[in-house]
């Protein structure tokens, strides 16, 4: 191989060195540009980003992204619009590019009808959170994941690098976030495609703990794979949902349910709770920041308090509110962010322990995962989806077999209501692996569940 | 820049068997508007490239938009080595073969600009919010419409050049309706079900307001319908409900990459097997599904997919009987199974994988009255409000925003949470009744998610009404 002209090869928090300085800078220069009743928000979003996407344990697909976008709110009087474009890093670039759009909103904003619920940008404080790592180097991935499982189906993504957050607006408020991850979302395939689904997720690769954690899901495919299927006909039954199945329900709390909008805007599966109606006594959701996984300032800069319960003992406490909502039925909001979505859950952990999971569920599913949910009946709080992975059928406390996949349909009101029977004692870490036009961060931290009358329709 | 992409070779030093070079630039403006309130009037401009590098067989990638030559040649360089690096543990190893030489353009239809006035656009917006807000218990309404203006530039070092322009419009209104619990959306065939390639319609056409109208007159009438029955009888699906189903129950199973695994952490696999091709009966003899990016104005039309291999249109299945995969040139070439023009990306900054683009199924034979009336006792169902599927693609469960009973030969009663569930393999088989090209109508979706880094990307689905037998049907919670 001859490559000539080689720059040095920068990842991580080193492919976005200068990004701060640069964003700052951007900040400053384009609100020293505003004219009067003009105020203005910004936000980056960029990453540096290994990708290397893994088929039975080959390489599919291997590379790097490195991209950045500002958005910016342009606010004069009580019109807004707003405006996202590239940020490269290059100063000069990314100030023509900046301004240039803000000159397209200010030429739209006459044109536009008043917004009620507009919200100016304030000052609450700036904050600066910078969390170094120390992954893999990206030409040594491929052997680092591969050596050690080239006997078995392992098939997955690795992600790693620098993700940053920042905003800035025109109040003079400044927030900074990087951080240096890695994250493996993977899952081990036998002969008979049955699969066992792993997760590694941090700021530091640690290759015994990989070797590790694939040996044991290497060690509970073999339990898969031990027995032929048993087909569990459609009905209801004593279920214990793993933390990961878990994670998968408490996705869904962000896609219409926590939100204060959706609430009022008819649109809410928790609205019923504002009516009165109670979940478990062992279920609380919490908005948790204290791990700081994630920034806890949202795309304005607000900042949330560290944590935000959301229901407590199976009573709802708080929805999600942004400001503009507060504004607009004339509430407090919570420094939620603009889509009012959970960004660090929390479950709180119970009093079952992992030891006795297998005999408290006694005759019923043990489900590892859950797959492609949706509402069934979003104001009835009822959610469809499917068993994937690892899922058993246990008799006696002891597992006898695994199962067919599944659908299951049922409501939260019911196997989070009275159906739940108990929360395991300790929670999980499940870290978000999506992908979707930028890298995640963060995760859903919850235990496992043990319920009752779960229904399976399928 | 994009004219001169292919100068960027002159700068280029990398030691390796092909090199591409994907210039993705992207404008977008969207506009919605809530209870005759302005909710998000906002643009979005992009631009990116991805340079792909073929070396020992195997592909690296690396992405930037900043787009200096000394940046393209330091992205060379990093997917160079990723390619270097990983080449020992190449899924397949790959040749020039699967990156031919391709040069021409594709242009949509029409522009997305229209003459509407900012002004004049948000003035209509709020003007269908007053339409679709029939009486007090309408809680919500909300009009929205996004235009999208996409260019691809595809150079290669062996002589590619493929330069396409998409423009893109989608619109969506929709109305909620609230009488105590009940709590019940219509929207305009689904949420950015009306998506296409060309000029933003949508607010141009005569009959707007009182699209708006009917909307929200179907979310007032869904308040004091009786719940979808539950039982198994004859379902009749309307053009925007058949659109998932295709795309859940037909496209994605068909995707080869799925087939080959490369998607089985992530999206799943398939019930489909390579050996099925060419022979499973798939669906009924009346069952004909076509990938079309010919279809004018469709949402996923185009002349060339993401690697420059012109795309044509192609039956899928014929006759009820599975012919071809929704395979890229690389899977064809890793399962030796016949596909289509199909690797696509979503952005500069995500590598090509196999993607569905127009999967329609083709008219039949029967008009809607003759299907209707053939049927004793069956609900009708339109526009998609849930989807679920497993990821073998097999077990599904759907839901639709409104339903109607047939009874005795006519359509009756509405009924809410019209839901249905059942299994691909099986369900296609039971498709008795295809609707002729009176009731052939084309959608779109925006928002198909797959892959791994993720893409969600825009497909477009048409069908006739159809009917299939013995279907499982139930309704909501309550």
């Amino acid at each position: 191989m001859s490559v000539q002209g080689v720059p040095s090869e920068k990842f991580g928090l080193k492919a976005v060195d200068g990004w701060e300085e640069e964003f700052n800078g951007l900040c400053d220069s384009t609100i020293a540009t505003l004219k009067a009743n003009e105020h203005l928000s910004l936000e980056l979003s960029g990453e540096s980003t290994q990708f290397m996407r893994l088929n039975n344990s080959k390489v599919r697909q291997s590379g790097t992204v490195t991209a950045g976008y500002v958005s910016m709110q342009l606010i004069d009087g009580d019109r807004t619009a707003t405006m996202t474009v590239p940020f490269t890093g290059d100063r000069d670039l990314d100030r023509a590019t900046v301004l240039e759009g803000l000159n397209d909103l200010r030429q739209e904003l006459p044109q536009l009808p008043a917004d009620p619920y507009v919200v100016l940008p304030a000052n609450l404080g700036s904050s600066r959170d910078s969390h170094g790592g120390k992954l893999l180097d990206p030409d040594q991935v491929a052997d680092a994941l591969l050596t050690s499982v080239q006997d078995i189906d392992f098939t997955g993504i690795y992600a790693s690098g620098a993700v940053v957050r920042a905003t800035g607006n025109s109040a003079g408020q400044r927030h900074w976030f990087a951080t240096e991850t890695f994250d493996l979302d993977y899952s081990v395939i036998g002969a008979s495609e049955r699969a066992v689904k792993g997760a590694l997720a941090g700021q530091a690769w640690d290759q015994e703990k990989f070797e590790s954690q694939v040996r044991r899901s290497r060690s509970q495919l073999v339990t898969l794979e031990s027995q032929p299927f048993k087909k569990i006909k459609p009905g209801q039954y004593r279920t214990y949902l793993a933390p990961a199945a878990v994670t998968e329900l408490v996705f869904m709390f962000s896609w219409g349910a926590v939100s204060e909008a959706s609430v009022r805007q008819g649109d809410s599966a928790l609205a019923k709770m504002r009516d009165g109606r109670s979940l478990s006594h062992h279920f609380t959701l919490v908005e948790d920041f204290t791990q700081g996984t994630v920034p806890r300032f949202n795309s304005l800069g607000e900042v949330s308090t560290p944590e935000v319960p959301i229901i407590v003992e199976g009573e709802l406490r708080n929805t999600l509110v942004s400001t503009r909502t507060a504004k607009e039925y004339g509430i407090k909001g919570n420094a939620a962010s603009d889509w009012e979505g959970l960004r660090s859950p929390r479950i709180a952990s119970g009093t079952l322990a992992e030891a006795d999971i297998l005999r408290e569920l006694d005759c019923g599913l043990y489900l590892s995962n859950l797959h492609y949910l949706n509402w069934s009946d979003q104001p009835g709080g009822r959610i469809t989806g499917m068993t994937r992975y690892a899922c058993f059928w246990v008799e006696n406390g002891e597992i006898q077999a695994p199962i067919q996949d599944l659908r299951f349909d049922d409501s939260l009101y019911n196997f989070f209501g009275p159906n739940l029977v108990a929360c395991t004692d300790t929670a999980e870490f499940v870290p978000d692996p999506d992908t979707y036009e930028e890298r995640s961060i963060g995760g859903v931290t919850t235990p496992g569940v043990l319920i009752n009358d779960f229904t399976f329709t399928l | 820049m994009d004219q001169d992409l292919s100068k960027y070779f002159d700068y280029l030093d990398v030691d390796a068997d092909w090199v591409g070079l994907r210039l993705i630039s992207e404008k977008s403006t969207s506009r919605s508007v809530r209870d005759g309130n302005p909710e998000a009037n906002s643009h979005s401009r992009d631009r990116g490239l991805m340079i792909e590098v073929l070396a020992n067989g195997q592909f690296g990638y690396a992405a930037t938009n900043r787009l200096t030559p000394e940046s393209i040649q330091a992205a060379a360089v990093r997917a160079h080595r990723q390619a270097i690096a990983t080449s020992r543990w190449a899924v397949y190893e790959f040749s020039t073969d699967v990156r031919p030489k391709a040069v021409g353009s594709y242009q949509s239809p029409q522009s997305t600009q229209n003459d509407l006035s900012v002004a004049d656009t948000v003035g209509l917006l709020r003007q269908v919010c007053d339409s679709l807000k029939v009486s007090d218990k309408i809680i919500r309404t909300g009009a929205s419409v996004s235009t999208i203006d996409t260019e691809h530039h595809f150079v290669s070092s062996n002589g590619s050049d493929v330069h396409q322009h998409f423009s893109i419009a989608s619109s969506n209104f929709s109305a909620t309706a609230q009488d105590g619990t009940v709590t019940q959306q219509r929207s305009d065939h689904g949420y950015s079900a009306r998506s296409h390639q060309g000029a933003l319609d949508a607010l141009s056409e005569a009959d707007i307001f009182a699209r708006a109208q009917r909307i929200g007159q179907q979310a007032l009438d869904l308040l004091d319908a009786e719940e979808c029955p539950d039982t198994c009888t004859t379902l009749v699906l309307a053009p925007d409900q058949m659109m998932l189903q295709l795309h859940e129950s037909v496209g994605h199973p068909l995707e080869l990459d799925r087939i080959l695994g490369d998607e089985r952490n992530y999206a799943g696999s398939s019930f489909v097997k390579l050996s099925d091709f060419g022979s499973l009966v798939y669906g009924s003899p009346l069952m004909n599904v076509t990938f079309d990016p010919s279809v004018l104005g469709e949402l996923a039309s185009y002349g060339f997919d993401d690697v420059g291999i012109p795309a044509t249109r192609e039956f899928l299945i014929e006759n009820g009987v599975l012919k071809r995969g929704l395979g890229s040139i690389e899977s064809q070439q890793r399962s030796q199974v016949p596909g289509v023009a199909n690797s696509r990306v979503c952005s500069w900054n995500r590598p090509p994988i196999d993607r569905m683009a127009n999967i329609n199924l083709e008219p039949g034979e029967s008009g809607f009255e003759d299907i209707i009336g053939s049927i004793e006792s069956g609900v009708y169902m339109e526009a998609n409000r849930s989807w679920s599927i497993d990821d073998y693609r097999n077990k599904f469960q759907f839901g639709c925003e409104y339903g109607r009973l047939i009874e005795n030969g006519k359509l009756t009663k509405t009924v809410r949470n019209p839901n249905y569930r059942g299994i691909s393999s099986s369900f296609w088989r039971s498709l008795v009744k295809v609707g002729d090209a009176s009731t052939f109508q084309v959608f779109g979706t925006p928002n198909c998610g797959k892959g791994e880094p993720n893409q969600v990307i825009r497909v477009g689905h048409a069908s006739p009404v159809c009917a299939f037998e013995n279907v499982e049907v139930f309704g909501g919670a309550g």
